[in-house]
């Protein structure tokens, strides 16, 4: 197969092919799925809350969504909350009622089910801003001005936890670019978009995906609560020719380590975000979305098959 | 070996220290601009029910349910860099005050118990005290004003008229007096009042209020009583008097001559 017109890349007997984007738009459009579903999702949560703050949007005689990501109430009933802003009051060493801790343990449970990421790259009102900053430094194609370690993340959570502790107050969400921006959207413009400025021009110019991927407290908090993460991105091992292409589109690339996701058949991290750019990407379609009882089973069945086959 | 060791411990001992400066470096900073923008707090009149300052702060989660629950729009959220906290429910009762709903949506909407559930009446607020600058007050100026008395919600009680004679004398002025025991800080007063700028405002209490020591003896309190405010309204002392005036004496000070 090799003796072609140009000596190919091979691995472990399989010919190494790139991606290309289709050349169609419903080619495009497919290719672009996750990316599209996720801008959709973000730009809904946020019209959700803004609908039923301005244009009083009910449902069954109850707001729809009262709040914002902090804390809410859906339809009246089932509240939500932050849970890293109400650990954080905790800290503060103030006790909170009972509706607001209901509420985070709800979304807690719900994250470390779906993966706790998923917040970062479907619902997180910054990543649309940091995802323009990345795409952009690939287009300038603008070189690191800093190493960070992405461990600083997890420094950042202690930190923030000890502040709190220390000052009587939540350290994170007084000066909270995210919490920032999502209320100023829902209940009016004000200085707080400097906040994200900021963080536009330090993930261009100076890191890449640097807040997301390096600092943001917020996201390391729903690294370390996604370690239980049931949706996951399988890994088949039998078609994959290591081309690389996934690593190279992922924001948090450590993620893919390929030989632990070979033994497991499955991406492990909790700092994955679920945001599905690798999957389309694969020429060998080698990653999909999945839940982690069914990669378990098809890991245990692709082992019988080839102990037979042995 | 042994140096190697030592030279690994060294290192590793510079770099926790280096690690833990860089962590109290950041820490000091941010707790700095944490304090700055909690002490704020005396400009921002908060929603009914919440608690005193420090724990407001802690306990709110800036999640804007009060703001949405409140049915006249009276509340809104401090933006970044306003001379308020960021992102905590406060209002101006210039350009809006609080009506005082008997049902209190924004204390039932709020999930963190910064506005407290034991306050029963929406009566017994004090999202701040309405004091007065009788210095441009139109009614203390000898004009018949009264609006705010009129607009109170917590008619008579809050903001009262008193009779007094006007310091030039010869005629009766009728001036509002505040009353902390019963303002609540809706600022309706602040909101009604006819001045280019308000001549009565609401302001967080403790700005204001004063506090006299439990050792003073005042004058006509029985031992174990309560001294009650009674201002002085004689029925005559506003009248107009019968008597040939005497350019420059006080019309009270005639009954003295010789």
């Amino acid at each position: 197969m090799n003796h072609g017109q140009e000596a190919q890349r091979t691995w472990n007997g399989r010919t190494v092919r790139l991606y290309h984007l289709p050349n169609t738009l419903s080619g495009k459009l497919w290719a672009w799925r996750y990316l599209i579903l996720r801008r959709v999702t973000q730009f809904s949560v946020l019209l959700l809350f803004f609908a039923t703050a301005h244009w009083a949007w009910v449902v069954a005689g109850q707001p729809l969504i009262s709040g914002n990501l902090s804390a809410s109430s859906l339809l009246g009933v089932i509240p939500l909350a932050d849970p890293f802003a109400v650990l954080q009051i905790l800290f503060s060493r103030h006790l909170l009622a009972t509706e607001v801790l209901i509420g985070a343990a709800i979304v807690l449970v719900s994250y470390a089910l779906v993966g706790g990421r998923v917040f970062c790259s479907w619902v997180c009102p910054v990543n649309p801003v940091t995802d323009l900053a990345g795409w952009l430094r690939n287009r300038f194609d603008l070189a690191n001005a800093l190493h960070l370690n992405r461990n600083l993340r997890y420094y950042m959570v202690a930190l923030v936890l000890v502040l709190s502790l220390v000052a009587g107050l939540a350290a994170f969400e007084w000066v909270s670019p995210i919490a920032m921006l999502h209320r100023e959207i829902i209940f009016g413009i004000g200085m707080g978009l400097i906040g994200v400025a900021g963080i536009f021009l330090f993930d261009l110019m100076v890191v890449r995906h640097g807040w997301c991927g390096h600092l943001c407290p917020l996201g390391a908090f729903y690294a370390l609560v996604g370690k239980a993460a049931q949706v996951r991105i399988r890994f088949d091992e039998t078609t994959c020719t290591r081309c690389g292409e996934c690593i190279r589109v992922c924001p948090e690339p450590q993620v893919l380590n390929l030989n632990q996701a070979a033994r497991l058949g499955r991406v492990a991290s909790g700092e994955c975000t679920n945001c599905g750019r690798c999957v389309p990407i694969c020429p060998e379609d080698s990653l999909s979305f999945d839940l982690r009882p069914l990669i378990n089973r098809h890991n245990q069945r692709s082992a019988e098959t080839s102990a037979r086959r042995i | 070996m042994a140096t190697g060791a030592g030279k690994g411990r060294r290192a590793f001992l510079i770099r926790l220290a280096q690690g833990a400066s860089l962590a109290a470096a950041a820490g000091l900073v941010w707790t700095y601009v944490l304090r700055n923008q909690a002490r704020a707090t005396p400009f921002a009149l908060r929603p009914p029910g919440a608690r005193d300052e420090d724990e407001f702060n802690a306990l709110c989660i800036k999640c804007g349910q009060c703001v949405n629950a409140c049915p006249y729009d009276t509340l809104r959220l401090a933006t970044a860099w306003e001379p308020r906290p960021i992102g905590s429910p406060y209002f101006l009762p210039r350009e809006n005050p609080c009506l005082m709903c008997p049902d209190i949506p924004c204390r039932e909407a709020c999930p963190t118990g910064a506005l407290g559930r034991e306050m029963e009446r929406i009566e017994d607020a004090r999202m701040g005290l309405a004091v007065i600058d009788t210095e441009n007050c139109l009614s203390w100026q000898g004009l018949r004003c009264e609006v705010c008395y009129l607009a109170c919600p917590v008619r008579g009680k809050a903001i009262s008229t008193e009779r007094r004679l006007a310091p030039d004398g010869g005629y009766v002025q009728m001036v509002p007096w505040v009353h902390s025991e019963h303002c609540t800080g809706c600022g309706v007063c602040e909101n009604r009042c006819p001045t280019e700028e308000a001549s009565i405002r609401v302001v967080e209490a403790r700005l204001v209020q004063g506090r006299m020591g439990a050792h003073y003896r005042l004058r006509g309190a029985e031992p174990g009583g309560v001294m009650v405010f009674d201002p002085p309204a004689s029925p005559d002392a506003g009248r107009p008097s019968t008597e040939p005036t005497v350019p420059g004496l006080d019309a009270l000070n005639l009954g003295d001559l010789p």
